[in-house]
Protein backbone atom coordinates (compact mmCIF):
# COMPACT_ATOMS: atom_id res chain seq x y z
CA UNK A 1 0.00 0.00 0.00
CA UNK A 2 1.10 3.44 -0.86
CA UNK A 3 2.31 5.72 2.18
CA UNK A 4 2.52 9.28 2.56
CA UNK A 5 3.87 11.78 5.21
CA UNK A 6 2.95 14.79 5.52
CA UNK A 7 4.74 16.80 8.37
CA UNK A 8 2.98 20.18 8.45
CA UNK A 9 3.82 21.17 12.34
CA UNK A 10 4.50 24.61 12.95
CA UNK A 11 1.64 25.69 10.28
CA UNK A 12 -1.74 26.85 11.35
CA UNK A 13 -4.79 26.25 9.36
CA UNK A 14 -5.27 26.36 7.34
CA UNK A 15 -2.74 25.26 5.72
CA UNK A 16 -2.09 21.93 7.11
CA UNK A 17 -5.40 20.66 5.32
CA UNK A 18 -4.49 21.90 2.05
CA UNK A 19 -1.01 20.85 2.28
CA UNK A 20 -3.14 17.34 2.44
CA UNK A 21 -5.01 17.96 0.01
CA UNK A 22 -2.23 18.43 -2.09
CA UNK A 23 -0.91 14.91 -1.25
CA UNK A 24 -4.39 13.30 -1.54
CA UNK A 25 -4.82 15.17 -5.15
CA UNK A 26 -2.52 12.79 -6.96
CA UNK A 27 -2.08 10.28 -4.95
CA UNK A 28 -3.84 7.01 -5.99
CA UNK A 29 -7.34 4.91 -4.19
CA UNK A 30 -6.00 3.34 -0.62
CA UNK A 31 -3.12 5.65 -0.29
CA UNK A 32 -2.34 6.29 3.55
CA UNK A 33 -1.24 9.35 4.70
CA UNK A 34 -0.21 10.61 7.99
CA UNK A 35 -0.34 14.19 8.80
CA UNK A 36 1.64 15.54 11.54
CA UNK A 37 0.92 18.90 12.75
CA UNK A 38 0.46 20.84 16.01
CA UNK A 39 -2.43 23.19 14.73
CA UNK A 40 -5.29 22.75 17.37
CA UNK A 41 -7.78 23.43 14.47
CA UNK A 42 -6.72 19.99 12.81
CA UNK A 43 -8.11 17.60 15.26
CA UNK A 44 -11.51 19.14 13.66
CA UNK A 45 -10.87 20.21 10.28
CA UNK A 46 -9.17 16.86 9.04
CA UNK A 47 -12.13 14.75 9.84
CA UNK A 48 -14.51 17.29 8.19
CA UNK A 49 -12.49 17.33 5.35
CA UNK A 50 -12.36 13.80 5.15
CA UNK A 51 -16.27 13.88 5.65
CA UNK A 52 -16.86 16.64 2.87
CA UNK A 53 -14.20 14.67 0.47
CA UNK A 54 -15.15 11.40 0.77
CA UNK A 55 -11.83 9.85 2.34
CA UNK A 56 -11.78 7.84 5.09
CA UNK A 57 -10.21 8.71 8.62
CA UNK A 58 -8.54 6.26 10.28
CA UNK A 59 -7.25 7.51 13.70
CA UNK A 60 -6.01 10.86 15.57
CA UNK A 61 -3.40 10.50 17.80
CA UNK A 62 -1.71 12.81 20.51
CA UNK A 63 1.78 12.83 20.18
CA UNK A 64 3.73 14.02 23.61
CA UNK A 65 7.15 15.96 23.85
CA UNK A 66 7.04 17.86 21.57
CA UNK A 67 3.45 17.82 21.22
CA UNK A 68 1.71 17.08 18.32
CA UNK A 69 -0.94 15.18 16.46
CA UNK A 70 -0.78 11.96 13.89
CA UNK A 71 -3.64 12.06 12.02
CA UNK A 72 -4.21 8.73 9.84
CA UNK A 73 -6.12 9.38 6.50
CA UNK A 74 -6.90 6.87 3.58
CA UNK A 75 -7.56 8.06 0.41
CA UNK A 76 -10.45 7.17 -1.42
CA UNK A 77 -10.91 7.36 -5.11
CA UNK A 78 -12.21 10.87 -6.16
CA UNK A 79 -14.90 11.36 -8.09
CA UNK A 80 -15.09 15.54 -8.27
CA UNK A 81 -14.27 17.98 -6.75
CA UNK A 82 -17.74 19.93 -6.13
CA UNK A 83 -19.58 19.24 -2.89
CA UNK A 84 -21.93 20.54 -0.72
CA UNK A 85 -21.92 19.14 2.74
CA UNK A 86 -20.91 15.24 2.32
CA UNK A 87 -22.34 12.20 3.69
CA UNK A 88 -21.73 12.46 7.62
CA UNK A 89 -20.18 8.99 7.13
CA UNK A 90 -16.66 9.82 8.76
CA UNK A 91 -17.07 10.67 12.60
CA UNK A 92 -13.61 11.36 13.88
CA UNK A 93 -11.77 8.34 16.56
CA UNK A 94 -10.02 10.24 19.28
CA UNK A 95 -6.85 8.07 21.09
CA UNK A 96 -4.84 9.72 23.39
CA UNK B 1 -28.35 50.34 18.50
CA UNK B 2 -31.65 51.77 17.71
CA UNK B 3 -31.42 55.54 16.50
CA UNK B 4 -34.76 55.80 18.93
CA UNK B 5 -33.32 54.37 22.04
CA UNK B 6 -29.84 56.24 20.97
CA UNK B 7 -32.09 59.36 21.80
CA UNK B 8 -33.56 57.87 25.31
CA UNK B 9 -30.32 57.35 26.49
CA UNK B 10 -29.32 61.13 25.43
CA UNK B 11 -32.34 62.56 26.71
CA UNK B 12 -31.98 60.47 30.40
CA UNK B 13 -28.31 61.30 30.52
CA UNK B 14 -29.72 64.62 31.51
CA UNK B 15 -32.70 63.99 33.34
CA UNK B 16 -32.04 60.34 35.26
CA UNK B 17 -28.33 61.35 36.06
CA UNK B 18 -28.80 61.32 40.02
CA UNK B 19 -28.85 58.30 42.58
CA UNK B 20 -31.72 56.43 42.49
CA UNK B 21 -31.66 55.82 45.88
CA UNK B 22 -31.71 59.17 47.11
CA UNK B 23 -34.24 61.21 48.58
CA UNK B 24 -33.83 64.68 46.28
CA UNK B 25 -36.15 65.35 43.32
CA UNK B 26 -33.73 64.53 41.07
CA UNK B 27 -32.80 60.75 42.71
CA UNK B 28 -36.83 60.18 42.76
CA UNK B 29 -37.28 60.92 38.76
CA UNK B 30 -34.05 58.19 38.18
CA UNK B 31 -35.71 55.83 40.59
CA UNK B 32 -38.89 56.52 38.27
CA UNK B 33 -37.13 56.16 35.35
CA UNK B 34 -35.59 52.74 36.12
CA UNK B 35 -38.65 51.66 37.64
CA UNK B 36 -39.86 52.13 33.90
CA UNK B 37 -37.62 50.58 32.52
CA UNK B 38 -37.80 47.34 34.84
CA UNK B 39 -42.19 47.46 33.97
CA UNK B 40 -41.41 47.72 30.51
CA UNK B 41 -39.09 44.83 29.92
CA UNK B 42 -40.97 42.58 33.01
CA UNK B 43 -44.33 42.83 31.07
CA UNK B 44 -41.99 42.12 27.55
CA UNK B 45 -40.84 38.79 29.15
CA UNK B 46 -43.71 38.07 30.66
CA UNK B 47 -42.34 38.06 34.36
CA UNK B 48 -43.08 40.55 37.52
CA UNK B 49 -40.72 43.69 37.44
CA UNK B 50 -39.13 42.27 40.74
CA UNK B 51 -38.01 39.03 39.25
CA UNK B 52 -36.33 41.17 36.78
CA UNK B 53 -32.67 42.56 37.88
CA UNK B 54 -30.29 44.64 35.60
CA UNK B 55 -26.73 43.89 35.48
CA UNK B 56 -23.61 44.94 33.38
CA UNK B 57 -24.00 43.42 30.26
CA UNK B 58 -25.34 39.69 29.01
CA UNK B 59 -22.29 37.52 30.10
CA UNK B 60 -22.32 39.26 33.43
CA UNK B 61 -25.94 38.22 34.23
CA UNK B 62 -25.35 34.91 32.66
CA UNK B 63 -22.43 34.07 35.22
CA UNK B 64 -24.63 35.75 37.63
CA UNK B 65 -27.34 33.38 36.98
CA UNK B 66 -25.20 30.18 37.34
CA UNK B 67 -23.21 31.21 40.26
CA UNK B 68 -26.60 32.16 42.40
CA UNK B 69 -28.28 28.60 41.42
CA UNK B 70 -25.04 26.71 42.05
CA UNK B 71 -24.99 28.73 45.80
CA UNK B 72 -28.50 28.07 46.48
CA UNK B 73 -27.98 24.33 45.62
CA UNK B 74 -24.68 23.67 47.71
CA UNK B 75 -26.07 21.52 50.19
CA UNK B 76 -27.31 19.17 47.60
CA UNK B 77 -23.83 19.17 45.67
CA UNK B 78 -21.71 21.33 43.45
CA UNK B 79 -22.13 19.51 40.12
CA UNK B 80 -23.10 21.64 36.96
CA UNK B 81 -24.75 20.66 33.38
CA UNK B 82 -24.17 22.55 30.26
CA UNK B 83 -24.35 21.91 26.34
CA UNK B 84 -21.26 21.99 24.97
CA UNK B 85 -21.99 24.81 22.93
CA UNK B 86 -23.02 27.50 25.73
CA UNK B 87 -21.57 30.75 25.66
CA UNK B 88 -17.74 30.99 27.27
CA UNK B 89 -19.35 32.50 30.42
CA UNK B 90 -20.81 29.29 31.70
CA UNK B 91 -18.50 26.72 30.01
CA UNK B 92 -14.96 29.06 31.63
CA UNK B 93 -17.25 29.30 35.05
CA UNK B 94 -18.36 25.74 35.42
CA UNK B 95 -14.67 24.52 34.49
CA UNK B 96 -13.04 26.90 36.67
CA UNK B 97 -15.71 25.19 39.48
CA UNK B 98 -14.54 21.58 38.39
CA UNK B 99 -10.74 22.58 38.30
CA UNK B 100 -10.85 24.76 41.73
CA UNK B 101 -12.23 21.27 43.50
CA UNK B 102 -9.98 19.42 41.17
CA UNK B 103 -12.84 17.09 40.42
CA UNK B 104 -13.65 17.17 36.25
CA UNK B 105 -17.05 15.02 37.31
CA UNK B 106 -18.12 18.67 38.71
CA UNK B 107 -18.58 20.30 35.20
CA UNK B 108 -20.37 18.09 32.54
CA UNK B 109 -20.36 18.90 28.93
CA UNK B 110 -23.12 17.31 27.05
CA UNK B 111 -22.55 17.43 23.40
CA UNK B 112 -24.50 18.07 20.49
CA UNK B 113 -25.72 16.81 17.07
CA UNK B 114 -23.83 17.69 13.69
CA UNK B 115 -26.38 21.01 13.26
CA UNK B 116 -25.49 22.24 17.30
CA UNK B 117 -28.60 20.56 18.91
CA UNK B 118 -28.45 19.00 22.41
CA UNK B 119 -28.27 15.37 22.58
CA UNK B 120 -31.56 15.18 25.05
CA UNK B 121 -30.88 11.87 26.36
CA UNK B 122 -27.30 12.10 27.04
CA UNK B 123 -28.65 15.99 28.82
CA UNK B 124 -31.50 13.41 30.69
CA UNK B 125 -27.83 11.52 31.67
CA UNK B 126 -25.76 14.34 32.97
CA UNK B 127 -28.74 16.09 34.85
CA UNK B 128 -29.83 12.26 36.81
CA UNK B 129 -26.41 12.35 38.45
CA UNK B 130 -26.47 13.24 41.85
CA UNK B 131 -25.11 15.86 43.16
CA UNK B 132 -26.27 17.86 40.05
CA UNK B 133 -27.55 21.55 40.93
CA UNK B 134 -28.06 23.06 37.57
CA UNK B 135 -28.36 22.60 33.81
CA UNK B 136 -27.34 25.25 31.37
CA UNK B 137 -29.08 25.52 28.11
CA UNK B 138 -29.06 28.43 25.21
CA UNK B 139 -32.18 29.34 23.82
CA UNK B 140 -30.44 29.57 20.56
CA UNK B 141 -26.88 29.89 19.54
CA UNK B 142 -25.50 33.23 18.20
CA UNK B 143 -22.84 31.52 16.26
CA UNK B 144 -24.50 29.13 14.56
CA UNK B 145 -28.51 29.86 14.75
CA UNK B 146 -29.41 26.72 16.10
CA UNK B 147 -32.81 26.80 17.97
CA UNK B 148 -32.34 24.38 21.41
CA UNK B 149 -35.39 22.01 22.49
CA UNK B 150 -36.82 24.31 25.95
CA UNK B 151 -39.53 22.77 26.03
CA UNK B 152 -38.54 19.32 26.22
CA UNK B 153 -35.12 20.31 28.44
CA UNK B 154 -37.72 21.92 30.77
CA UNK B 155 -39.42 18.99 31.25
CA UNK B 156 -36.60 16.60 31.87
CA UNK B 157 -34.80 19.06 34.40
CA UNK B 158 -38.35 19.34 36.43
CA UNK B 159 -38.71 15.50 35.98
CA UNK B 160 -35.08 15.60 38.13
CA UNK B 161 -35.98 18.71 40.22
CA UNK B 162 -32.80 20.66 38.22
CA UNK B 163 -33.60 24.16 37.52
CA UNK B 164 -33.06 25.15 34.39
CA UNK B 165 -30.44 28.53 33.36
CA UNK B 166 -31.38 29.39 30.42
CA UNK B 167 -29.23 32.08 27.90
CA UNK B 168 -31.33 33.85 25.74
CA UNK B 169 -28.37 36.47 24.63
CA UNK B 170 -28.76 35.75 21.38
CA UNK B 171 -32.37 35.22 20.35
CA UNK B 172 -33.89 38.64 22.82
CA UNK B 173 -35.66 40.68 20.56
CA UNK B 174 -35.41 38.89 17.50
CA UNK B 175 -36.88 35.24 17.91
CA UNK B 176 -40.05 34.57 20.37
CA UNK B 177 -39.39 35.18 23.83
CA UNK B 178 -38.27 31.86 25.63
CA UNK B 179 -40.95 30.83 28.66
CA UNK B 180 -39.62 27.69 29.64
CA UNK B 181 -37.07 28.39 31.59
CA UNK B 182 -36.31 28.72 35.90
CA UNK B 183 -33.20 31.71 35.41
CA UNK B 184 -33.46 33.53 32.13
CA UNK B 185 -30.14 35.88 30.72
CA UNK B 186 -30.03 38.35 28.43
CA UNK B 187 -28.13 41.58 26.71
CA UNK B 188 -29.61 44.02 25.59
CA UNK B 189 -27.22 44.34 22.59
CA UNK B 190 -29.44 41.27 20.47
CA UNK B 191 -32.51 43.58 20.77
CA UNK B 192 -31.13 46.94 19.65
CA UNK B 193 -30.51 48.80 22.86
CA UNK B 194 -27.50 49.86 24.15
CA UNK B 195 -23.80 47.89 24.98
CA UNK B 196 -23.56 47.24 29.03
CA UNK B 197 -27.19 46.03 29.97
CA UNK B 198 -27.67 42.78 30.88
CA UNK B 199 -30.92 41.30 32.43
CA UNK B 200 -31.41 38.74 34.59
CA UNK B 201 -34.58 36.80 35.28
CA UNK B 202 -34.99 35.06 38.75
CA UNK B 203 -38.94 34.16 39.30
CA UNK B 204 -39.97 33.87 42.73
CA UNK B 205 -40.66 29.97 42.10
CA UNK B 206 -36.80 29.69 41.74
CA UNK B 207 -34.23 28.75 44.35
CA UNK B 208 -31.63 31.26 43.89
CA UNK B 209 -29.30 32.75 45.86
CA UNK B 210 -25.57 35.21 45.32
CA UNK B 211 -23.06 33.95 47.09
CA UNK B 212 -21.35 36.70 49.28
CA UNK B 213 -22.46 39.78 51.03
CA UNK B 214 -25.81 40.80 50.89
CA UNK B 215 -27.06 43.15 48.64
CA UNK B 216 -29.69 45.80 48.44
CA UNK B 217 -28.82 46.71 44.75
CA UNK B 218 -31.18 45.18 42.31
CA UNK B 219 -33.25 42.72 44.33
CA UNK B 220 -30.45 41.61 45.63
CA UNK B 221 -28.84 40.27 42.72
CA UNK B 222 -26.04 42.10 42.01
CA UNK B 223 -23.83 44.78 43.53
CA UNK B 224 -23.34 46.99 40.69
CA UNK B 225 -25.77 49.94 40.01
CA UNK B 226 -27.24 49.96 36.86
CA UNK B 227 -26.57 53.17 34.76
CA UNK B 228 -30.23 54.77 35.02
CA UNK B 229 -30.11 56.04 31.36
CA UNK B 230 -28.59 52.76 29.65
CA UNK B 231 -31.17 50.91 31.30
CA UNK B 232 -34.16 53.29 30.02
CA UNK B 233 -32.71 52.97 26.70
CA UNK B 234 -32.47 49.64 26.58
CA UNK B 235 -35.85 49.27 27.37
CA UNK B 236 -37.07 51.90 24.57
CA UNK B 237 -34.73 49.73 22.30
CA UNK B 238 -37.08 46.55 23.37
CA UNK B 239 -40.34 48.26 22.92
CA UNK B 240 -39.43 49.45 19.22
CA UNK B 241 -37.98 45.88 18.95
CA UNK B 242 -40.96 44.09 20.10
CA UNK B 243 -43.81 46.22 18.29
CA UNK B 244 -41.84 45.22 14.84
CA UNK B 245 -40.19 41.75 15.59
CA UNK B 246 -42.68 39.19 13.56
CA UNK B 247 -42.06 41.80 10.36
CA UNK B 248 -38.50 42.07 10.96
CA UNK B 249 -38.18 37.98 11.39
CA UNK B 250 -39.90 37.26 8.25
CA UNK B 251 -37.94 39.81 6.14
CA UNK B 252 -34.27 38.58 8.18
CA UNK B 253 -35.10 35.15 7.23
CA UNK B 254 -35.67 35.55 3.65
CA UNK B 255 -32.63 37.32 3.48
CA UNK B 256 -30.87 34.86 5.23
CA UNK B 257 -32.80 32.25 2.83
CA UNK B 258 -31.23 33.71 0.03
CA UNK B 259 -27.60 34.26 1.52
CA UNK B 260 -27.92 30.34 2.98
CA UNK B 261 -28.48 29.33 -1.09
CA UNK B 262 -25.59 31.97 -2.18
CA UNK B 263 -23.23 30.36 0.24
CA UNK B 264 -24.33 26.04 -0.73
CA UNK B 265 -23.01 27.08 -4.36
CA UNK B 266 -19.53 28.06 -3.37
CA UNK B 267 -17.41 24.98 -3.77
CA UNK B 268 -15.83 22.74 -0.71
CA UNK B 269 -18.35 24.42 1.49
CA UNK B 270 -19.90 23.36 4.94
CA UNK B 271 -22.99 25.84 5.58
CA UNK B 272 -23.49 25.26 9.89
CA UNK B 273 -26.36 24.88 12.09
CA UNK B 274 -30.10 23.63 11.35
CA UNK B 275 -31.67 25.13 7.95
CA UNK B 276 -34.74 25.57 9.36
CA UNK B 277 -35.11 25.66 13.23
CA UNK B 278 -33.34 28.56 13.73
CA UNK B 279 -32.89 32.32 14.30
CA UNK B 280 -34.07 33.99 11.63
CA UNK B 281 -30.88 36.73 11.31
CA UNK B 282 -27.84 34.08 11.30
CA UNK B 283 -26.16 32.20 9.08
CA UNK B 284 -22.93 30.74 9.47
CA UNK B 285 -20.55 28.60 6.72
CA UNK B 286 -17.00 27.50 6.60
CA UNK B 287 -14.94 27.00 3.36
CA UNK B 288 -11.84 24.40 2.56
CA UNK B 289 -8.88 25.32 1.88
CA UNK B 290 -9.91 29.40 3.38
CA UNK B 291 -7.57 31.21 5.79
CA UNK B 292 -10.58 32.76 8.18
CA UNK B 293 -9.22 35.50 8.97
CA UNK B 294 -7.74 36.66 5.17
CA UNK B 295 -11.57 35.74 4.08
CA UNK B 296 -12.70 38.37 6.84
CA UNK B 297 -10.27 41.25 5.66
CA UNK B 298 -11.31 40.85 2.18
CA UNK B 299 -14.96 41.09 2.57
CA UNK B 300 -13.63 44.25 5.15
CA UNK B 301 -12.34 45.82 1.99
CA UNK B 302 -15.22 45.16 0.26
CA UNK B 303 -17.24 46.94 2.95
CA UNK B 304 -18.81 44.10 4.79
CA UNK B 305 -18.41 43.58 8.73
CA UNK B 306 -18.57 39.47 9.34
CA UNK B 307 -17.81 37.53 12.34
CA UNK B 308 -15.00 34.46 11.98
CA UNK B 309 -14.85 31.09 14.49
CA UNK B 310 -12.08 30.11 12.87
CA UNK B 311 -8.86 29.94 15.17
CA UNK B 312 -6.99 32.69 13.10
CA UNK B 313 -9.45 35.25 13.78
CA UNK B 314 -9.55 34.26 17.71
CA UNK B 315 -6.86 35.51 20.61
CA UNK B 316 -6.33 32.20 21.51
CA UNK B 317 -5.79 30.55 18.11
CA UNK B 318 -8.50 27.66 19.21
CA UNK B 319 -11.08 27.38 16.91
CA UNK B 320 -14.89 28.40 18.11
CA UNK B 321 -15.96 25.78 20.54
CA UNK B 322 -19.08 25.37 18.52
CA UNK B 323 -17.68 24.46 15.93
CA UNK B 324 -15.51 21.97 17.11
CA UNK B 325 -18.36 20.48 19.43
CA UNK B 326 -20.30 19.78 16.10
CA UNK B 327 -17.64 18.30 14.31
CA UNK B 328 -18.12 20.58 11.12
CA UNK B 329 -14.94 22.48 9.43
CA UNK B 330 -13.44 25.35 11.77
CA UNK B 331 -11.26 26.89 9.22
CA UNK B 332 -12.18 29.30 6.75
CA UNK B 333 -15.77 30.47 8.93
CA UNK B 334 -17.80 33.37 8.06
CA UNK B 335 -20.67 34.27 10.59
CA UNK B 336 -23.15 36.61 8.77
CA UNK B 337 -25.12 38.60 11.88
CA UNK B 338 -28.05 40.75 10.04
CA UNK B 339 -28.48 44.07 11.89
CA UNK B 340 -32.09 44.75 12.42
CA UNK B 341 -33.47 47.29 9.35
CA UNK B 342 -34.07 50.07 11.79
CA UNK B 343 -30.69 50.12 12.42
CA UNK B 344 -29.07 49.19 8.77
CA UNK B 345 -31.96 50.50 6.52
CA UNK B 346 -30.08 49.34 2.99
CA UNK B 347 -29.63 45.88 4.41
CA UNK B 348 -31.18 44.78 1.26
CA UNK B 349 -28.73 46.53 -1.11
CA UNK B 350 -26.33 45.07 0.87
CA UNK B 351 -26.76 41.00 0.77
CA UNK B 352 -27.89 41.75 -2.70
CA UNK B 353 -24.10 42.90 -3.12
CA UNK B 354 -22.75 40.42 -0.67
CA UNK B 355 -23.72 38.01 -3.02
CA UNK B 356 -22.48 38.83 -5.95
CA UNK B 357 -19.14 39.93 -4.28
CA UNK B 358 -18.88 36.25 -2.09
CA UNK B 359 -17.32 34.12 -4.95
CA UNK B 360 -14.63 36.35 -6.03
CA UNK B 361 -14.07 37.19 -2.54
CA UNK B 362 -13.39 33.00 -1.58
CA UNK B 363 -11.52 32.73 -5.11
CA UNK B 364 -8.62 35.43 -4.02
CA UNK B 365 -8.29 34.07 -0.65
CA UNK B 366 -8.06 30.34 -2.00
CA UNK B 367 -5.60 31.76 -5.15
CA UNK B 368 -3.64 33.38 -2.40
CA UNK B 369 -2.94 30.30 -0.77
CA UNK B 370 -2.21 28.05 -3.87
CA UNK B 371 -5.51 26.40 -3.14
CA UNK B 372 -7.23 26.63 -6.47
CA UNK B 373 -7.02 23.44 -7.62
CA UNK B 374 -7.18 21.19 -4.71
Amino acid sequence: MNEIEVDARGLRCPLPVIRLAAAARDAPDGTRITVLTSDPAARHDIPAWCRMRDHELIEIAQVFDPTYLRIVVVVRSQTSNASGGGSGSARSSTAM
Amino acid sequence: MLPSARATLMAALDSGWADPRRLHAEGRRARAQLDQARELLAYGLGVRPPEVSFLPGGPAALRAGLEGLRYAGRRRGARMVATAVEHSAILTTGRYHAAQADNALLFAEVGVDRVGRVDLPALEDAISVPGTVLAAVQSANGEIGTRQPLERAHELCRAHDIPLLVDAMASLGRDSTPVHFDVLAGDARSWGGPAGLGVLVVPERTRWRRPGPASEVEHGRTDVEPVVAIALAAAEAWRQTQANRVVEAARSAALIQRLRAAAADLRDVDVVGDPDDRLPHVLTFSLLYVDGEALVTELDRRGFAVGSGSACTSSTLEPSHVLAAMGVLTHGNVRITLPLNAIAPTIDEDVDRFIAELPDAVAVVRAQLGASDL
